[in-house]
Protein backbone atom coordinates (compact mmCIF):
# COMPACT_ATOMS: atom_id res chain seq x y z
CA UNK A 1 0.00 0.00 0.00
CA UNK A 2 1.52 3.39 -1.02
CA UNK A 3 0.39 6.25 0.69
CA UNK A 4 -2.60 8.31 -0.44
CA UNK A 5 -0.88 10.73 -2.85
CA UNK A 6 -2.66 14.32 -1.83
CA UNK A 7 -3.57 15.95 -5.11
CA UNK A 8 -5.65 19.55 -5.13
CA UNK A 9 -8.94 18.79 -6.30
CA UNK A 10 -10.30 20.29 -9.44
CA UNK A 11 -13.19 22.51 -9.24
CA UNK A 12 -15.19 21.65 -13.00
CA UNK A 13 -17.33 23.44 -14.60
CA UNK A 14 -20.45 21.42 -15.69
CA UNK A 15 -21.56 22.19 -19.64
CA UNK A 16 -24.98 21.38 -19.85
CA UNK A 17 -25.99 19.43 -23.27
CA UNK A 18 -27.54 21.77 -25.58
CA UNK A 19 -30.44 20.86 -27.53
CA UNK A 20 -30.39 22.80 -30.45
CA UNK A 21 -32.89 20.07 -32.27
CA UNK A 22 -35.48 21.96 -29.60
CA UNK A 23 -34.94 25.28 -30.53
CA UNK A 24 -34.84 24.29 -34.17
CA UNK A 25 -38.08 22.66 -34.49
CA UNK A 26 -40.02 25.45 -31.96
CA UNK A 27 -39.06 28.12 -34.06
CA UNK A 28 -40.18 26.04 -37.11
CA UNK A 29 -43.24 25.40 -35.34
CA UNK A 30 -44.15 28.51 -34.21
CA UNK A 31 -43.63 30.15 -37.67
CA UNK A 32 -45.86 27.97 -39.28
CA UNK A 33 -48.78 28.88 -36.61
CA UNK A 34 -48.14 32.05 -37.59
CA UNK A 35 -48.67 31.91 -40.48
CA UNK A 36 -51.51 30.08 -40.15
CA UNK A 37 -52.87 32.53 -37.73
CA UNK A 38 -52.45 35.31 -40.17
CA UNK A 39 -54.10 33.76 -42.79
CA UNK A 40 -57.70 33.06 -40.90
CA UNK A 41 -56.85 36.65 -39.70
CA UNK A 42 -56.53 38.18 -43.02
CA UNK A 43 -59.44 36.27 -44.35
CA UNK A 44 -62.57 37.19 -45.64
CA UNK A 45 -63.75 35.76 -41.62
CA UNK A 46 -66.32 37.60 -40.15
CA UNK A 47 -65.29 37.17 -36.50
CA UNK A 48 -67.98 38.88 -34.79
CA UNK A 49 -70.02 36.48 -36.66
CA UNK A 50 -68.74 33.50 -34.97
CA UNK A 51 -69.07 35.15 -31.32
CA UNK A 52 -72.86 35.76 -32.48
CA UNK A 53 -73.65 32.34 -33.90
CA UNK A 54 -71.90 30.34 -30.97
CA UNK A 55 -75.18 30.78 -28.63
CA UNK A 56 -77.32 30.50 -31.77
CA UNK A 57 -80.15 28.65 -30.51
CA UNK A 58 -80.33 26.00 -33.30
CA UNK A 59 -76.09 25.77 -33.19
CA UNK A 60 -76.60 24.77 -29.02
CA UNK A 61 -79.61 22.14 -29.69
CA UNK A 62 -77.66 20.86 -32.29
CA UNK A 63 -74.82 20.54 -30.03
CA UNK A 64 -77.22 18.86 -27.47
CA UNK A 65 -78.47 16.44 -30.03
CA UNK A 66 -74.50 16.04 -30.36
CA UNK A 67 -73.92 14.79 -27.23
CA UNK A 68 -77.30 12.85 -26.55
CA UNK A 69 -76.63 10.48 -29.62
CA UNK A 70 -72.78 10.88 -28.35
CA UNK A 71 -73.59 9.59 -24.88
CA UNK A 72 -76.52 7.26 -25.54
CA UNK A 73 -74.66 5.69 -28.56
CA UNK A 74 -71.75 4.84 -26.40
CA UNK A 75 -73.54 3.84 -23.48
CA UNK A 76 -74.89 1.09 -25.81
CA UNK A 77 -71.72 0.55 -27.63
CA UNK A 78 -70.30 -0.59 -24.13
CA UNK A 79 -73.32 -2.35 -22.92
CA UNK A 80 -73.06 -4.76 -26.51
CA UNK A 81 -69.02 -4.62 -25.90
CA UNK A 82 -68.95 -6.43 -22.63
CA UNK A 83 -71.99 -8.89 -23.87
CA UNK A 84 -70.04 -9.73 -26.74
CA UNK A 85 -67.01 -10.13 -25.55
CA UNK A 86 -67.95 -12.53 -22.39
CA UNK A 87 -70.00 -14.58 -25.66
CA UNK A 88 -66.93 -14.33 -27.35
CA UNK A 89 -65.04 -15.73 -24.77
CA UNK A 90 -67.82 -18.79 -23.93
CA UNK A 91 -67.15 -22.61 -23.89
CA UNK A 92 -70.29 -22.71 -26.02
CA UNK A 93 -69.88 -22.79 -29.66
CA UNK A 94 -73.33 -21.39 -31.08
CA UNK A 95 -72.99 -18.29 -28.37
CA UNK A 96 -69.08 -17.69 -29.40
CA UNK A 97 -70.32 -18.13 -33.02
CA UNK A 98 -73.17 -15.45 -33.32
CA UNK A 99 -70.87 -12.87 -31.16
CA UNK A 100 -67.93 -13.09 -34.36
CA UNK A 101 -70.58 -12.88 -36.80
CA UNK A 102 -71.98 -9.46 -35.17
CA UNK A 103 -68.45 -8.15 -35.17
CA UNK A 104 -67.63 -9.70 -38.48
CA UNK A 105 -70.99 -8.00 -39.90
CA UNK A 106 -70.59 -4.25 -38.04
CA UNK A 107 -66.91 -4.11 -38.44
CA UNK A 108 -67.22 -4.89 -41.78
CA UNK A 109 -69.41 -2.77 -43.42
CA UNK A 110 -68.78 1.60 -43.08
CA UNK A 111 -70.89 2.82 -40.05
CA UNK A 112 -72.30 5.54 -43.03
CA UNK A 113 -73.63 2.57 -44.96
CA UNK A 114 -75.22 1.45 -41.79
CA UNK A 115 -76.64 4.75 -40.88
CA UNK A 116 -78.40 4.60 -44.18
CA UNK A 117 -79.55 0.87 -43.68
CA UNK A 118 -81.45 1.95 -40.36
CA UNK A 119 -82.56 4.80 -41.59
CA UNK A 120 -84.47 3.22 -44.79
CA UNK A 121 -85.33 -0.48 -42.70
CA UNK A 122 -88.95 0.45 -43.10
CA UNK A 123 -88.01 -1.13 -46.99
CA UNK A 124 -87.44 -4.37 -44.93
CA UNK A 125 -89.66 -4.46 -41.91
CA UNK A 126 -92.76 -1.85 -42.73
CA UNK A 127 -94.07 -2.76 -39.09
CA UNK A 128 -92.33 -3.04 -35.49
CA UNK A 129 -94.12 -4.03 -32.65
CA UNK A 130 -95.29 -7.57 -30.98
CA UNK A 131 -98.42 -8.39 -33.38
CA UNK A 132 -101.53 -8.09 -31.69
CA UNK A 133 -100.15 -5.87 -28.46
CA UNK A 134 -98.05 -2.79 -29.70
CA UNK A 135 -97.51 -1.84 -33.41
CA UNK A 136 -96.76 0.90 -34.93
CA UNK A 137 -95.33 1.72 -38.82
CA UNK A 138 -91.90 1.93 -39.41
CA UNK A 139 -91.11 5.15 -40.47
CA UNK A 140 -92.68 6.80 -37.62
CA UNK A 141 -90.91 4.74 -34.89
CA UNK A 142 -87.21 4.98 -36.88
CA UNK A 143 -87.00 8.87 -37.13
CA UNK A 144 -83.15 10.18 -37.98
CA UNK A 145 -82.47 10.42 -34.37
CA UNK A 146 -83.64 6.92 -33.44
CA UNK A 147 -82.01 5.57 -36.54
CA UNK A 148 -78.94 7.40 -35.50
CA UNK A 149 -78.49 5.68 -32.47
CA UNK A 150 -79.16 2.63 -33.44
CA UNK A 151 -76.38 3.08 -36.45
CA UNK A 152 -73.77 4.06 -34.09
CA UNK A 153 -74.24 1.97 -31.03
CA UNK A 154 -74.39 -1.50 -32.89
CA UNK A 155 -71.54 -0.22 -34.71
CA UNK A 156 -69.45 0.78 -31.67
CA UNK A 157 -70.61 -2.16 -29.91
CA UNK A 158 -68.83 -4.30 -32.40
CA UNK A 159 -65.11 -2.47 -31.59
CA UNK A 160 -66.07 -2.22 -27.90
CA UNK A 161 -66.48 -5.71 -27.61
CA UNK A 162 -63.07 -6.16 -29.06
CA UNK A 163 -61.54 -3.73 -26.40
CA UNK A 164 -63.14 -5.36 -23.88
CA UNK A 165 -62.39 -8.94 -25.26
CA UNK A 166 -58.47 -7.53 -24.82
CA UNK A 167 -59.38 -6.39 -21.16
CA UNK A 168 -60.32 -9.44 -20.13
CA UNK A 169 -57.35 -11.32 -22.03
CA UNK A 170 -55.05 -8.77 -20.35
CA UNK A 171 -56.22 -10.25 -16.72
CA UNK A 172 -54.10 -12.64 -15.33
CA UNK A 173 -55.51 -16.51 -15.55
CA UNK A 174 -54.29 -16.95 -11.95
CA UNK A 175 -57.76 -14.58 -10.75
CA UNK A 176 -60.66 -16.56 -12.40
CA UNK A 177 -58.98 -19.70 -10.85
CA UNK A 178 -58.60 -18.07 -7.32
CA UNK A 179 -62.44 -16.63 -7.56
CA UNK A 180 -63.46 -20.60 -8.81
CA UNK A 181 -61.78 -22.30 -6.22
CA UNK A 182 -63.48 -20.18 -3.55
CA UNK A 183 -66.74 -21.16 -5.23
CA UNK A 184 -67.32 -17.88 -7.06
CA UNK A 185 -69.93 -18.35 -9.77
CA UNK A 186 -68.90 -17.26 -13.74
CA UNK A 187 -71.28 -14.61 -13.58
CA UNK A 188 -69.57 -13.33 -10.28
CA UNK A 189 -66.34 -13.60 -11.01
CA UNK A 190 -66.43 -11.56 -14.55
CA UNK A 191 -68.05 -9.22 -12.61
CA UNK A 192 -66.17 -8.39 -9.62
CA UNK A 193 -63.03 -10.16 -10.32
CA UNK A 194 -61.79 -10.53 -14.09
CA UNK A 195 -63.64 -7.16 -15.29
CA UNK A 196 -62.71 -4.84 -12.65
CA UNK A 197 -59.19 -5.80 -13.12
CA UNK A 198 -59.85 -5.50 -17.23
CA UNK A 199 -60.61 -1.74 -16.66
CA UNK A 200 -57.17 -0.42 -16.39
CA UNK A 201 -56.73 -1.75 -20.14
CA UNK A 202 -60.20 -1.24 -21.77
CA UNK A 203 -60.17 2.71 -20.48
CA UNK A 204 -57.86 4.32 -22.21
CA UNK A 205 -59.54 3.04 -25.98
CA UNK A 206 -62.91 3.36 -24.78
CA UNK A 207 -61.88 7.22 -23.60
CA UNK A 208 -60.49 7.59 -27.28
CA UNK A 209 -63.40 5.57 -28.83
CA UNK A 210 -65.94 7.99 -27.35
CA UNK A 211 -64.35 11.07 -28.27
CA UNK A 212 -64.00 9.17 -31.90
CA UNK A 213 -68.34 8.72 -31.52
CA UNK A 214 -68.40 12.62 -30.42
CA UNK A 215 -67.26 13.63 -34.50
CA UNK A 216 -68.36 10.51 -35.89
CA UNK A 217 -72.16 11.94 -35.01
CA UNK A 218 -71.91 14.57 -37.14
CA UNK A 219 -72.09 11.81 -39.95
CA UNK A 220 -75.86 11.69 -38.55
CA UNK A 221 -76.28 15.28 -40.67
CA UNK A 222 -76.25 12.65 -43.33
CA UNK A 223 -79.79 11.33 -42.70
CA UNK A 224 -81.02 14.56 -40.91
CA UNK A 225 -80.35 13.91 -37.61
CA UNK A 226 -80.10 17.68 -36.16
CA UNK A 227 -76.76 17.33 -34.73
CA UNK A 228 -74.77 20.31 -34.41
CA UNK A 229 -72.46 20.19 -37.75
CA UNK A 230 -76.39 19.90 -39.38
CA UNK A 231 -77.61 22.45 -37.75
CA UNK A 232 -74.70 24.82 -38.98
CA UNK A 233 -75.10 23.69 -42.41
CA UNK A 234 -78.32 24.79 -42.46
CA UNK A 235 -77.36 28.25 -40.98
CA UNK A 236 -74.82 28.83 -43.52
CA UNK A 237 -76.81 27.58 -46.56
CA UNK A 238 -79.02 30.88 -45.55
CA UNK A 239 -76.93 33.61 -44.76
CA UNK A 240 -73.81 32.11 -46.65
CA UNK A 241 -71.06 32.39 -43.84
CA UNK A 242 -69.64 28.91 -44.30
CA UNK A 243 -66.26 29.51 -42.61
CA UNK A 244 -67.92 31.53 -39.96
CA UNK A 245 -70.26 28.22 -39.00
CA UNK A 246 -67.49 25.72 -39.41
CA UNK A 247 -65.27 27.38 -36.62
CA UNK A 248 -68.52 27.99 -34.42
CA UNK A 249 -69.20 24.24 -34.61
CA UNK A 250 -64.95 23.35 -34.37
CA UNK A 251 -65.20 25.35 -31.55
CA UNK A 252 -68.09 23.70 -29.69
CA UNK A 253 -66.73 19.96 -31.07
CA UNK A 254 -63.12 21.42 -28.86
CA UNK A 255 -64.95 21.89 -25.91
CA UNK A 256 -66.70 19.04 -25.74
CA UNK A 257 -63.73 16.95 -26.40
CA UNK A 258 -61.84 18.82 -23.62
CA UNK A 259 -64.70 17.84 -20.99
CA UNK A 260 -64.85 13.97 -22.16
CA UNK A 261 -61.13 14.22 -21.52
CA UNK A 262 -61.35 14.92 -18.11
CA UNK A 263 -63.63 13.27 -17.40
CA UNK A 264 -61.94 10.07 -19.04
CA UNK A 265 -58.56 11.23 -15.90
CA UNK A 266 -60.86 10.58 -13.26
CA UNK A 267 -62.72 7.65 -14.23
CA UNK A 268 -59.09 5.75 -15.43
CA UNK A 269 -57.97 7.37 -11.76
CA UNK A 270 -61.55 5.62 -9.81
CA UNK A 271 -59.89 2.14 -11.56
CA UNK A 272 -56.51 2.52 -10.20
CA UNK A 273 -57.38 1.28 -7.02
CA UNK A 274 -54.29 -1.04 -5.90
CA UNK A 275 -52.53 -1.09 -9.18
CA UNK A 276 -49.58 0.15 -7.44
CA UNK A 277 -47.45 -0.07 -4.43
CA UNK A 278 -47.44 4.11 -4.22
CA UNK A 279 -49.97 6.27 -3.65
CA UNK A 280 -51.60 7.66 -6.44
CA UNK A 281 -50.05 11.10 -8.07
CA UNK A 282 -51.78 14.31 -7.04
CA UNK A 283 -54.91 15.55 -9.58
CA UNK A 284 -54.10 18.76 -11.51
CA UNK A 285 -57.04 20.52 -9.30
CA UNK A 286 -55.58 18.87 -6.06
CA UNK A 287 -52.07 20.43 -6.78
CA UNK A 288 -53.75 23.94 -7.72
CA UNK A 289 -55.13 23.03 -3.96
CA UNK A 290 -52.33 22.64 -2.59
CA UNK A 291 -49.78 24.89 -3.80
CA UNK A 292 -52.13 27.71 -2.45
CA UNK A 293 -53.14 25.93 0.78
CA UNK A 294 -49.07 24.91 1.54
CA UNK A 295 -47.75 29.28 0.19
CA UNK A 296 -50.67 30.42 3.14
CA UNK A 297 -49.30 28.46 5.67
CA UNK A 298 -46.14 29.30 5.08
CA UNK A 299 -47.15 32.99 4.82
CA UNK B 1 -59.61 -40.99 12.30
CA UNK B 2 -62.97 -41.92 10.79
CA UNK B 3 -63.32 -45.49 8.40
CA UNK B 4 -64.44 -43.62 5.63
CA UNK B 5 -62.07 -41.80 3.44
CA UNK B 6 -63.03 -37.81 3.16
CA UNK B 7 -61.35 -37.66 0.11
CA UNK B 8 -61.15 -40.51 -2.32
CA UNK B 9 -59.59 -40.21 -5.81
CA UNK B 10 -60.47 -43.22 -8.26
CA UNK B 11 -58.61 -43.53 -11.56
CA UNK B 12 -57.81 -39.85 -12.15
CA UNK B 13 -56.12 -39.17 -15.60
CA UNK B 14 -55.72 -36.49 -16.79
CA UNK B 15 -54.54 -35.38 -20.52
CA UNK B 16 -53.84 -32.14 -22.39
CA UNK B 17 -53.99 -33.35 -25.86
CA UNK B 18 -51.44 -35.28 -26.80
CA UNK B 19 -49.69 -34.82 -23.09
CA UNK B 20 -50.57 -37.70 -20.73
CA UNK B 21 -50.05 -36.08 -17.75
CA UNK B 22 -51.94 -38.11 -14.69
CA UNK B 23 -51.77 -42.12 -16.12
CA UNK B 24 -54.36 -43.29 -13.29
CA UNK B 25 -54.15 -41.69 -9.89
CA UNK B 26 -56.11 -43.46 -6.67
CA UNK B 27 -55.16 -41.37 -3.18
CA UNK B 28 -57.59 -41.65 0.55
CA UNK B 29 -57.18 -38.86 2.33
CA UNK B 30 -58.68 -39.74 5.58
CA UNK B 31 -60.41 -36.67 7.89
CA UNK B 32 -58.17 -34.40 9.70
CA UNK B 33 -55.19 -36.16 7.66
CA UNK B 34 -51.93 -34.11 6.62
CA UNK B 35 -50.71 -35.59 3.01
CA UNK B 36 -47.69 -33.86 1.50
CA UNK B 37 -46.96 -35.07 -2.05
CA UNK B 38 -43.87 -34.75 -3.70
CA UNK B 39 -42.07 -35.18 -6.98
CA UNK B 40 -40.00 -33.65 -9.75
CA UNK B 41 -41.47 -30.97 -11.83
CA UNK B 42 -43.64 -32.18 -14.90
CA UNK B 43 -44.65 -35.39 -12.61
CA UNK B 44 -48.21 -34.29 -12.46
CA UNK B 45 -48.65 -33.90 -8.91
CA UNK B 46 -50.05 -30.21 -9.46
CA UNK B 47 -52.69 -31.41 -12.03
CA UNK B 48 -53.40 -34.30 -9.50
CA UNK B 49 -54.21 -30.85 -6.76
CA UNK B 50 -56.15 -29.20 -9.17
CA UNK B 51 -58.35 -32.07 -10.40
CA UNK B 52 -59.83 -32.42 -7.16
CA UNK B 53 -61.25 -29.34 -6.99
CA UNK B 54 -62.09 -29.17 -10.64
CA UNK B 55 -60.54 -26.42 -11.25
CA UNK B 56 -58.52 -28.92 -14.01
CA UNK B 57 -61.55 -31.68 -15.13
CA UNK B 58 -59.87 -34.91 -14.89
CA UNK B 59 -60.31 -37.36 -18.22
CA UNK B 60 -61.33 -39.93 -16.48
CA UNK B 61 -61.70 -41.11 -13.13
CA UNK B 62 -63.36 -39.72 -9.94
CA UNK B 63 -63.49 -37.24 -7.08
CA UNK B 64 -64.72 -38.10 -3.70
CA UNK B 65 -65.02 -35.18 -1.38
CA UNK B 66 -66.96 -36.13 1.30
CA UNK B 67 -70.51 -37.05 0.44
CA UNK B 68 -70.16 -35.36 -2.68
CA UNK B 69 -69.08 -36.29 -5.71
CA UNK B 70 -67.25 -33.73 -7.88
CA UNK B 71 -68.90 -32.56 -10.92
CA UNK B 72 -71.37 -34.95 -10.37
CA UNK B 73 -74.73 -35.23 -8.67
CA UNK B 74 -75.73 -38.84 -7.34
CA UNK B 75 -79.05 -39.58 -9.04
CA UNK B 76 -81.47 -42.32 -7.51
CA UNK B 77 -79.82 -45.07 -9.71
CA UNK B 78 -77.01 -45.91 -7.13
CA UNK B 79 -74.94 -46.93 -10.37
CA UNK B 80 -75.54 -43.60 -12.54
CA UNK B 81 -73.97 -40.18 -11.60
CA UNK B 82 -75.32 -37.06 -13.35
CA UNK B 83 -72.73 -34.50 -14.70
CA UNK B 84 -73.68 -30.92 -13.16
CA UNK B 85 -73.09 -27.51 -15.02
CA UNK B 86 -70.58 -24.82 -13.61
CA UNK B 87 -72.77 -23.11 -11.45
CA UNK B 88 -73.31 -26.10 -9.37
CA UNK B 89 -69.59 -27.34 -9.28
CA UNK B 90 -68.92 -23.72 -7.83
CA UNK B 91 -70.91 -24.99 -5.14
CA UNK B 92 -68.96 -27.82 -4.21
CA UNK B 93 -65.88 -26.12 -4.67
CA UNK B 94 -66.30 -23.66 -1.68
CA UNK B 95 -65.98 -26.18 0.31
CA UNK B 96 -62.78 -26.79 -1.03
CA UNK B 97 -60.15 -24.31 -0.04
CA UNK B 98 -56.94 -23.54 -2.10
CA UNK B 99 -53.82 -21.85 -1.83
CA UNK B 100 -51.67 -21.12 -4.93
CA UNK B 101 -48.01 -20.77 -5.55
CA UNK B 102 -48.41 -17.17 -7.18
CA UNK B 103 -51.37 -16.24 -4.29
CA UNK B 104 -53.45 -14.64 -6.47
CA UNK B 105 -54.98 -12.17 -4.23
CA UNK B 106 -57.69 -9.58 -5.79
CA UNK B 107 -55.12 -6.83 -6.52
CA UNK B 108 -57.89 -4.27 -7.07
CA UNK B 109 -59.56 -5.33 -3.11
CA UNK B 110 -57.67 -4.55 -0.03
CA UNK B 111 -57.03 -7.56 2.37
CA UNK B 112 -60.25 -7.45 4.43
CA UNK B 113 -62.13 -7.25 1.14
CA UNK B 114 -60.48 -10.10 -0.66
CA UNK B 115 -60.97 -12.08 2.74
CA UNK B 116 -64.89 -11.15 2.78
CA UNK B 117 -65.18 -11.22 -1.28
CA UNK B 118 -66.76 -14.95 -1.40
CA UNK B 119 -68.05 -15.31 2.32
CA UNK B 120 -70.30 -12.38 1.13
CA UNK B 121 -70.95 -13.39 -2.49
CA UNK B 122 -71.67 -16.98 -2.00
CA UNK B 123 -72.71 -17.50 1.39
CA UNK B 124 -75.08 -14.41 1.89
CA UNK B 125 -72.99 -13.30 5.34
CA UNK B 126 -73.57 -9.73 6.24
CA UNK B 127 -70.62 -7.21 5.62
CA UNK B 128 -70.29 -7.06 10.19
CA UNK B 129 -70.03 -10.78 10.11
CA UNK B 130 -67.89 -11.29 7.48
CA UNK B 131 -65.46 -8.83 8.61
CA UNK B 132 -65.24 -10.12 12.14
CA UNK B 133 -64.69 -13.22 10.82
CA UNK B 134 -61.97 -11.85 8.56
CA UNK B 135 -60.31 -10.36 11.36
CA UNK B 136 -60.54 -13.12 13.48
CA UNK B 137 -58.24 -15.23 10.43
CA UNK B 138 -56.14 -12.17 10.01
CA UNK B 139 -54.63 -12.60 13.76
CA UNK B 140 -54.26 -16.19 13.14
CA UNK B 141 -51.77 -15.25 10.69
CA UNK B 142 -50.49 -12.70 12.00
CA UNK B 143 -51.52 -9.65 10.08
CA UNK B 144 -54.52 -7.66 11.83
CA UNK B 145 -52.80 -4.53 11.00
CA UNK B 146 -52.47 -5.13 7.52
CA UNK B 147 -56.30 -5.16 6.74
CA UNK B 148 -56.85 -2.36 4.81
CA UNK B 149 -53.74 -2.35 2.84
CA UNK B 150 -53.84 -3.49 -0.67
CA UNK B 151 -52.15 -7.37 -1.39
CA UNK B 152 -49.43 -5.17 -3.73
CA UNK B 153 -48.06 -2.99 -1.02
CA UNK B 154 -47.23 -6.80 1.33
CA UNK B 155 -44.39 -8.82 0.80
CA UNK B 156 -44.57 -12.56 -0.86
CA UNK B 157 -44.85 -14.27 2.31
CA UNK B 158 -47.58 -11.56 3.87
CA UNK B 159 -49.70 -11.94 0.76
CA UNK B 160 -49.51 -16.29 0.81
CA UNK B 161 -50.90 -15.08 4.51
CA UNK B 162 -53.50 -13.36 3.62
CA UNK B 163 -54.32 -16.18 0.65
CA UNK B 164 -55.01 -18.93 3.07
CA UNK B 165 -57.02 -16.20 5.50
CA UNK B 166 -59.14 -15.99 2.52
CA UNK B 167 -59.01 -19.56 1.77
CA UNK B 168 -60.25 -20.72 5.30
CA UNK B 169 -62.67 -18.05 5.43
CA UNK B 170 -65.04 -20.26 3.61
CA UNK B 171 -64.71 -22.90 6.27
CA UNK B 172 -63.40 -25.36 4.18
CA UNK B 173 -63.10 -29.17 4.91
CA UNK B 174 -60.50 -29.36 3.21
CA UNK B 175 -57.48 -27.32 2.25
CA UNK B 176 -55.08 -27.65 -1.04
CA UNK B 177 -51.63 -26.17 -1.06
CA UNK B 178 -50.42 -25.83 -4.52
CA UNK B 179 -46.30 -25.50 -3.95
CA UNK B 180 -47.38 -22.24 -1.55
CA UNK B 181 -43.56 -21.55 -0.68
CA UNK B 182 -42.32 -21.57 -4.03
CA UNK B 183 -42.57 -18.34 -5.52
CA UNK B 184 -41.22 -16.64 -1.94
CA UNK B 185 -37.87 -15.40 -1.38
CA UNK B 186 -36.20 -17.93 0.71
CA UNK B 187 -36.18 -16.10 4.41
CA UNK B 188 -40.22 -15.39 3.44
CA UNK B 189 -40.69 -19.13 3.33
CA UNK B 190 -40.55 -19.90 7.22
CA UNK B 191 -43.83 -17.79 8.23
CA UNK B 192 -45.55 -19.71 5.82
CA UNK B 193 -45.03 -22.76 6.54
CA UNK B 194 -45.28 -21.47 10.27
CA UNK B 195 -49.19 -20.90 9.60
CA UNK B 196 -49.69 -24.03 7.91
CA UNK B 197 -48.41 -26.07 10.49
CA UNK B 198 -50.24 -24.65 12.75
CA UNK B 199 -53.06 -25.18 10.80
CA UNK B 200 -52.33 -28.79 10.22
CA UNK B 201 -51.83 -28.87 14.32
CA UNK B 202 -55.71 -27.51 14.37
CA UNK B 203 -56.91 -30.38 12.81
CA UNK B 204 -57.62 -28.90 9.13
CA UNK B 205 -57.60 -32.05 6.21
CA UNK B 206 -54.93 -30.65 3.88
CA UNK B 207 -53.22 -32.01 0.68
CA UNK B 208 -50.18 -29.88 -0.04
CA UNK B 209 -47.75 -30.08 -3.09
CA UNK B 210 -44.57 -28.82 -1.75
CA UNK B 211 -40.91 -29.28 -2.39
CA UNK B 212 -40.25 -28.33 1.13
CA UNK B 213 -39.20 -31.51 2.48
CA UNK B 214 -38.49 -30.49 5.79
CA UNK B 215 -41.87 -29.36 6.16
CA UNK B 216 -43.15 -32.74 4.76
CA UNK B 217 -41.05 -34.86 7.21
CA UNK B 218 -42.25 -32.57 9.99
CA UNK B 219 -46.03 -32.31 9.43
CA UNK B 220 -46.78 -34.63 6.99
CA UNK B 221 -49.01 -37.86 8.37
CA UNK B 222 -47.82 -39.72 5.19
CA UNK B 223 -46.03 -38.33 1.78
CA UNK B 224 -46.93 -39.24 -1.25
CA UNK B 225 -43.73 -39.58 -4.60
CA UNK B 226 -45.43 -38.85 -7.96
CA UNK B 227 -43.41 -39.68 -11.16
CA UNK B 228 -44.80 -39.49 -14.45
CA UNK B 229 -48.29 -39.02 -13.68
CA UNK B 230 -48.32 -42.10 -11.39
CA UNK B 231 -47.13 -42.44 -7.72
CA UNK B 232 -44.71 -44.01 -7.06
CA UNK B 233 -44.79 -44.69 -3.28
CA UNK B 234 -46.23 -43.43 -0.39
CA UNK B 235 -46.18 -44.07 3.06
CA UNK B 236 -45.21 -42.28 6.29
CA UNK B 237 -42.48 -39.38 6.59
CA UNK B 238 -39.92 -41.86 7.62
CA UNK B 239 -40.73 -44.57 5.50
CA UNK B 240 -40.27 -42.15 2.15
CA UNK B 241 -37.82 -39.65 2.78
CA UNK B 242 -35.65 -41.48 4.96
CA UNK B 243 -35.91 -44.76 3.61
CA UNK B 244 -37.24 -44.82 0.40
CA UNK B 245 -37.53 -48.60 -1.39
CA UNK B 246 -38.31 -46.96 -4.96
CA UNK B 247 -35.01 -46.24 -7.12
CA UNK B 248 -37.01 -43.21 -8.52
CA UNK B 249 -37.86 -41.94 -5.03
CA UNK B 250 -34.24 -42.15 -4.76
CA UNK B 251 -32.62 -40.48 -7.45
CA UNK B 252 -34.97 -37.46 -6.36
CA UNK B 253 -34.63 -37.32 -2.91
CA UNK B 254 -31.08 -37.58 -3.47
CA UNK B 255 -31.32 -34.59 -5.73
CA UNK B 256 -33.16 -32.06 -3.69
CA UNK B 257 -31.46 -33.34 -0.25
CA UNK B 258 -27.80 -32.59 -1.38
Amino acid sequence: MTPTQVTARITYRIVPVKHWARWIAAIATAAVLLWIVASFAGAQIDWPTVGEYFTFPAIVSGMGITVVLTVVSMLIGIALGVLVAVMRLSSNPVVSGIAWIYVWFFRGTPVYLQLLLWFNIALVFPVVGIPGLIEGRTVDVVSPFVAAILGLGLNQGAYTSEVVRAGILSVDEGQGEAAKALGLPGTATMRTVVLPQAMRVILPPIGNETIGMLKTTSLASAIGASEVLNEAQHVYLVNNMIMELLIVSGIWYLLAVSVLSVIQYYVERRFAKGSSSKALPLTPWQKVVWFFTSRRSVA
Amino acid sequence: MSIQPLVQLEGITKSFGPNDVLKGVDLEVSSGEVVCILGPSGSGKSTLLRCINFIEQPTSGLVFVGDEVIGHRRTEDPEVLQQVHENAIARQRSEIGMVFQRFNLFPHMTVLENITHAPRLVRGHSAAAANEAAMTLLEKVGLADRATAYPRQLSGGQQQRVAIARALAMEPRLMLFDEPTSALDPELVGEVLKVMQELAAGGLTMIVVTHEIGFAREVADRVVFMDGGVIVEQGSPSEVIDNPQNPRTRAFLSRVLK
